[in-house]
């Protein structure tokens, strides 16, 4: 290189589009936090009641049920995926049949179907072995467990079944040529590769149980938001307890995401081991 | 073609005694749908035996194969490997079908090379060899291990135990998977174009493998277009053209001086 090149001095260009979009973009940011400082807020009671007991019962029973049934989906989801994926025609007609039935209604129709069930069946059981009188046995919990997790499982399977398909067949060979079984050959080669496609959907699935959990305040579950709205009943402060339990909704979601990623990257070995390195 | 057929014709082959073939096949038919891929293969390889298998695409020479371990089922005839029949136990005049285990069973003695290599991606070269003896031999981890790495060791990788299938080039993926398929110790290791896949650069060292593994005494059928590989290390070489055997023999008859003119018509078209 020449003195001259040397000497020069790089002057950067200004992106004053971004600059200007940055600017409004703050200017819109605080406008909304002062909106919400000098609004009919009362911060001291969301600050109170972030902890009252009623909320945080109200905030495990959330947590439980969106754990429960997303483990309900997800062993549906994995049965029937694999019985859609099942040479017998009885076995994957009822596959496409479930998951016609349980995506296509809304589940807080399902929700209230099951809460109700006793109008239909009034005493469930094997007759002549044992019978329960249905309102007993349908409590809120079961209800919305039951209600919850079907429809969960209908969508699952769909994503379970994505997930087995984007596995190779060639991977499904090279197993049974080293004389492993249907069980074997699934659960050591194509359910860990599979697992690839299968945990992002899966975790925005989670994601969106710990919401849809809030569905069943209506048939009287005792989740947080249904506690939450308890306590405004009472007391009239409806805007503060809902920002408690958005808060909590925030705070569960948040965690959920970091254990996803962690999920993902697990599965992900091996595939992005390259670049990674 | 019959001239050069051992004479192996038991009426009874599920008894076989010591000295019979490794692999027996007799009028084996395969059909996809209305497609007839394989029209009575008749053909006996004996223990130690190098068969390369050469043809046209879509002559049959890798569903042949892949009938062999049981990927395809056959449609008639029969197969027998180590005087086992394959796919079937007989009681009488009956055949029952071998249940999932039974096959799996069948399977364990027969490796298999892919043309695509099929390495498992979520584990490295090690695991990969490792998995088929822990798994389905129930060898314990550490043994597994130490004849995994020697089995690295002598298809050159040894350095290469804890990289990922994607971090390998095409020719040492594949000798990741030679070394996968003789970790299970099988009787007969069955190759499906197992170069075919590879840049051209890359194609010796897995021809040199296969050549050590011959000299050996290992029994191999090599469904192949790397006729000088079929010249030098086969013992016999099979012409198959239209799922039929058109021409079985020694490997320089065959090669350079084929009886049937389909033979000729396809080696020339190879070699140029």
């Amino acid at each position: 290189m020449t003195a001259e090149t040397e000497n020069l001095i790089i002057v950067p260009r200004r992106h004053f589009g971004r600059i200007i979009g940055a600017a409004i973009v703050c200017i819109a940011l605080a406008a909304i936090v002062r909106a919400f400082a000098v609004g009919q807020i009362e911060w001291d009671y969301v600050a109170e009641f972030l902890t009252v007991p009623a909320i945080l019962t109200g905030l495990v029973n959330t947590i439980v049920m969106a754990i429960l049934a997303m483990v309900l989906g997800i062993t549906l989801g994995v049965v029937f995926a694999v019985m859609r994926l099942s040479a017998n025609p009885v076995l994957s007609n009822t596959a496409i049949g479930y998951i016609w039935f349980f995506r296509a209604v809304p589940a807080l129709l399902q929700l209230l179907l099951w809460f109700n069930l006793a109008l239909v069946f009034p005493t469930l059981g094997i007759p002549g072995l044992f019978s329960f009188k249905t309102v007993e046995v349908m409590t809120p919990f079961v209800a919305a467990l039951l209600g919850l997790g079907i429809q969960q499982g209908a969508f699952t399977a769909e994503v379970v079944r994505a997930g087995l398909l984007s596995v190779d067949n060639g991977q499904y060979e090279a197993a049974q040529t080293l004389g492993m079984t249907r069980l074997q050959l699934l659960r050591r080669i194509i359910m860990p590769q599979a697992m690839r496609v299968i945990v992002p959907p899966i975790g925005n699935e989670f994601i969106g149980m710990v919401k849809l959990t809030s569905l069943a305040s209506v048939i009287q579950f005792a989740e947080i938001l249904h506690s939450a709205q308890n306590i405004y009943y009472a007391n009239s402060r409806v805007i503060e307890l809902l920002i408690v339990a958005a808060i909590w909704y925030l705070v569960v979601v948040t965690v959920l995401s970091l254990i996803q990623g962690r999920i993902e990257a697990y599965y992900a070995r091996g595939v992005a081991a390259p670049a990674q390195r | 073609m019959t001239d050069t057929l051992p004479q192996v014709r038991t009426t009874d082959p599920d008894h076989l005694a010591a000295g019979a073939p490794l692999v027996l096949a007799e009028r084996v038919e395969k059909h996809f749908g209305p497609l007839k891929v394989l029209k009575g293969i008749d053909i006996a390889v004996p223990k130690g035996e190098v068969l390369c298998i050469i043809g046209p695409s879509g002559s049959g020479k890798s569903t042949f194969l892949r009938c062999i371990n049981q990927l395809e089922r056959i449609d008639g005839g029969a197969l027998w490997v180590s005087g086992e029949r394959v796919g079937y136990h007989r009681e009488g005049n009956k055949l029952y079908e071998l249940d999932d285990k039974a096959i799996a069973r069948q399977r364990r003695s027969i490796g298999m090379v892919f043309q695509r290599f099929n390495l498992f991606p979520h584990l490295t070269a090690l695991q990969n060899i490792i998995e088929g003896p822990v798994q389905v031999l129930r060898e314990p981890a550490t043994d597994a291990t130490k004849r995994a790495l020697a089995l690295l060791e002598r298809v050159g990788l040894a350095d290469k135990r804890d990289a990922y299938p994607s971090q390998l080039s095409g020719g040492q993926q594949q000798r990741v998977a030679i070394a996968r398929s003789l970790a299970m110790r099988p009787e007969l290791l069955l190759f499906d174009e197992p170069t075919s896949a590879l840049d051209p650069e890359l194609v010796s060292e897995v021809l040199k493998v296969m050549r050590d593994l011959a000299e050996t005494g290992m029994t191999m059928i090599c469904v192949t277009h790397e006729l000088g590989f079929a010249r030098d290390v086969g013992h016999r070489v099979a012409f198959m053209d239209q799922g039929q055997i058109v021409e079985l023999g020694d490997p320089r008859t065959v090669l350079t001086d084929p009886r049937e003119a389909r033979t000729r018509a396809f080696i020339n078209a190879v070699r140029h």
